[in-house]
């Protein structure tokens, strides 16, 4: 199954890229996808545990995905 | 009524403020964040604000609609600016209206914090000697 991985900000910086479609084993979960872009080149800049949303919701890294899920990791924040 | 929104143009500040207005309200508490000049002892020349918009929108809702809980606000508005803004443009504008002014008060510090601290905005702060630095600490999750 595939599913989308959204970068921002200074994470998007370091991989080089807003978006990667991953092709990732069924039953994966949000830990198996950080780990597994844990392994791109400029991945070493990442925190080793980032936040993490699954379609738009903040998500634990327990937290299962699905084929098509947009899964995003989401850079210390700083609206205002 | 509650509305959170991601905008691109100039924040209209009377405008917002007409829309959450309301007969029964004899307050409407107001907020504005502007692009400061310095920060931690640098000169800023702007900021360059980005957002995961859907999950921003989504987010501020959930805080506008846990401040209804909590306060009992009548009407609430969060608007934040994204793109290249210069010092002393407004980047965030936040309008409560509620009968009365301290519940109103206590709400919009309620959001403006909130917001802060979970919506999914980062800022790239440009320095007047050329460098850029991204800037943040919000945890991204309810406290």
């Amino acid at each position: 199954m595939t599913v989308t991985v959204r970068l921002f900000a200074s994470y998007a910086e370091s991989l080089g890229k807003h978006q990667i479609v991953l092709d990732i084993n069924e039953g994966a979960t949000v830990d198996d996808v950080v780990r597994q872009i844990s392994t791109l080149p400029g991945a070493h800049r990442l925190p080793p545990l980032p936040l993490v949303a699954v379609n738009c919701a903040y998500a634990a890294k327990g937290t299962r995905v699905f084929d098509g899920d947009e899964v995003a990791l989401i850079p210390p924040v700083a609206g205002g | 009524m509650i509305r959170a929104s991601i905008v691109r143009s100039r924040i209209d500040i009377e405008a917002l403020t007409r829309e959450a207005a309301s007969p029964s309200c004899g307050a409407t508490a107001v907020f504005l964040g502007t692009v400061r000049a310095e920060n931690e002892g640098r000169s800023v020349d702007g900021i360059e604000y980005t957002a995961y918009d859907a999950m921003a929108e989504r987010e501020m809702t959930l805080i506008l609609d846990e401040a209804r809980s909590r306060y009992s606000i009548e009407s609430a508005i969060v608007e934040h600016r994204i793109g290249e803004l210069p010092v002393g443009d407004a980047s965030i504008a936040v309008v409560v209206s509620h009968p009365h002014r301290g519940a109103a008060i206590d709400a919009l510090r309620y959001i403006i914090d909130e917001t802060k601290a979970r919506a999914t905005i980062w800022k790239l702060e440009q320095y007047t000697d050329g460098t850029r630095e991204w800037v943040g600490s919000g945890t991204g999750q309810p406290e």
